[in-house]
């Protein structure tokens, strides 16, 4: 087994192992962490490491939250269903965006994802009595279940984000230690280069967007699944902010980066509750240290001084 | 009240939103064009705009038309020296880099909003106008007895409201002048066509950069002094400037002032037009697709030559 196998396949097992261990208030944050973690990880695959900035992914996340929520609140479709067409409907709607916003470059691609992303905010707003705006809604406990399982259960909630964490974590290493990941890293680099070698870019471009989608559309349905709550406050800006965060402080282009950056911003986030009611304060001030000392985030850092070969 | 009364309202109304949409847009399209920076964070110093305002026309409170002089030229400055600050001490250490000064100007976005937030708190304030005379409007209609002139109940706007649209009117034709026929608007133009060939005849760059980050900001928070009697000042009023502001900049074309100016009132106008007659979140959702659709298949927008 590679070290870098070995390394990923241990941090899943630590994550197994604090289940048993951890009091119920941490056991309950870090099962939210992980899912979030898928989030920020499906970023990753666009802006860690193909260098696609997107300003807008909460309308992946929410692709995959309302196709589940929707389809269950309005057609009574039972939870593993329901998740299946939740993640069907981020990868075609993740297609989608991926063939209109890629026309774009730069400063254009982001701003694109933005405006698209508050489109689709503005869109579950302005159907109010099917999706409730703002208030958001409820997904019953009795039908947060899937093969008899109560996805309510703490315990049951924790595995289920684990498997969901564990199956994404593989699949990007996989992803990135595959000649398609290769690619990928090259359009970041020097699209122009990867273009002249013969790689097809507009291809790889569209596929990082649509597995980074789904993938976002996944920890949506998770999330809705797993807490209960739909809400358009998951489509707002801020929540496309999150995952650039977690990102770029965990580590763009690294695969345990953004799971490390998930978990320090959720914490930090805690703390500072304590202290002030501004929580984004917090947010704004980590994005500008960042930019300004900290580029590679951290496991950016200890990949550059000790682990050279961290995927 | 009739269709034709109800869209003169609807029309005078678009006209108030478009002349401060202008300028909060002008501010954004200067920073832009000169300094290619896009300043995420433009709406907050909009919003601080407003918030200074309240805050010097509630600390004079002798009368309303002091403080509001007063805070007319005090706010823009205030914001412009923050603006300032935040240029020195983020941007020109990114080395005004696209991505990395998008990522620093949200969290000056979210650092603005929130320290707002915990000093001025959640509520919204009014600032008193000036003056404030309701006019009321007359409509005429082809009778019996032929052209007949009356003043239809409801159709009316305020003095206030003339006054927002001229002076913006008049800010406007002051960026106009700064950039066309100054000496600093050639030092401005040239900066922004070669920075490096400008540097090269001897103009000093880094403070052309803060002057006009500075300077974009001040016409915001102009904008913004300008609007606050009409809408009342709150932390988070600088979402919808900015969404605003980036939709005209970018249907004008990205870095063109008179695209900017043309897209500003063709926005503000549809906006307050259809906002009149359908729903507001209607209107925003039929912009913001406008605009991304603009950007995909336009990307120098609907009056820009260049090719941002």
């Amino acid at each position: 087994m590679s070290r870098e196998l070995s390394l990923h396949l241990s941090l899943i097992t630590l994550l197994f192992a604090l289940h048993f261990i951890l009091p119920e208030y941490h056991h309950g944050n870090l099962a939210r962490v992980m899912v979030l973690a898928v989030y920020a990880m499906a970023y990753n695959v666009m802006f860690g490491y193909t260098g696609l900035l997107s300003l807008g992914h909460a309308m992946f996340f929410c692709a995959g939250m309302y196709g589940m929520g929707l389809s269950m609140r309005l057609y009574e479709i039972s939870a593993g269903p329901a998740s299946v067409i939740g993640l069907g409907v981020s990868a075609v709607f993740a297609l989608l965006i991926g063939l209109l916003a890629l026309r774009t470059i730069g400063v254009g691609f982001m701003i694109v994802t933005l405006m698209f992303s508050q489109a689709i905010f503005l869109t579950i707003l302005y159907f109010n009595p099917i999706t409730r705006g703002d208030e958001g809604f409820v997904i019953p406990q009795a039908a947060r279940q899937i093969a008899d399982i109560d996805l309510s259960d703490s315990g049951n909630r924790y595995f289920a984000a684990l498997i969901l964490f564990s199956i994404c974590l593989l699949a990007v290493l996989k992803l990135v230690r595959a000649p398609t990941g290769r690619v990928l890293i090259a359009i970041r680099e020097n699209e122009e280069r990867a273009k002249m070698l013969g790689y097809d870019i507009w291809a790889h471009k569209l596929g990082a967007v649509v597995m980074s989608g789904t993938m976002a559309g996944a920890a949506g349905a998770a999330y809705g699944l797993l807490f209960g709550t739909v809400g358009a406050s998951f489509a707002e800006v801020p929540f496309s902010i999150l995952p650039l965060l977690y990102v770029l402080l965990g580590g763009p282009g690294t695969v345990i980066g953004p799971f490390v950056g998930t978990l320090f911003m959720f914490y930090l986030r805690d703390l500072s509750s304590a202290l002030t009611d501004a929580h984004m304060l917090v947010a704004g001030v980590v994005l500008i240290l960042l930019t300004l000392y900290a580029r590679r985030g951290i496991m950016g850092l200890i990949r550059e001084k000790w682990l050279k070969w961290l995927p | 009240m009739e269709f034709g009364p109800h869209l003169i309202l609807a029309m005078l109304e678009g006209l108030v939103q478009a002349s401060v949409l202008t300028l909060t847009a002008l501010g954004l399209s200067l920073v832009f064009g000169v300094m290619r920076v896009v300043n995420v964070a433009h709406g907050e110093f909009f919003m601080l705009g407003a918030v200074f305002a309240y805050a010097i026309t509630d600390w004079l409170t002798g009368s309303a038309a002091v403080g509001f002089l007063a805070a007319l030229i005090i706010a823009p400055l205030l914001v412009a020296a923050l603006a300032v600050v935040c240029d020195r001490m983020i941007l020109r250490r990114l080395d005004y880099d696209p991505e990395r000064t998008i990522v620093a100007t949200i969290g000056i976005l979210y650092v603005l909003q929130q320290v707002t937030l915990m000093t001025y708190g959640p509520d919204a304030h009014p600032v008193t106008p000036p003056f404030n005379q309701r006019l009321a409007i007359p409509w005429f209609e082809f009778t019996d007895t032929g052209l007949e002139f009356y003043f239809p109940w409801g159709l009316s706007t305020t003095s206030y409201k003339l006054f927002v649209i001229a002076a913006a009117c008049v800010a406007g034709l002051g960026i106009w002048i700064l950039m066309a026929r100054s000496k600093l608007g050639l030092i401005l133009r040239a900066t922004q066509l070669d920075r490096e060939t400008a540097q090269a005849f001897g103009i000093p760059v880094e403070r052309v950069y803060a002057f006009v980050f500075g300077l974009g900001a001040a016409i915001a928070a102009l904008g913004a002094v300008l609007v606050v009697p009409i809408q009342q000042a709150h932390y988070l009023m600088g979402g919808d400037p900015l969404l605003l502001s980036f939709i005209v900049v970018i249907i004008g074309g990205l870095g063109s002032l008179r695209g900017t100016v043309v897209a500003a009132i063709l926005i503000g106008m549809s906006n307050g037009v259809i906002s009149v007659f359908f729903t507001p979140t209607l209107a925003k959702i039929l912009a913001t697709l406008l605009v991304a659709f603009v950007l995909v298949y336009r990307p120098a927008g609907l009056f820009g030559t260049k090719v941002a």
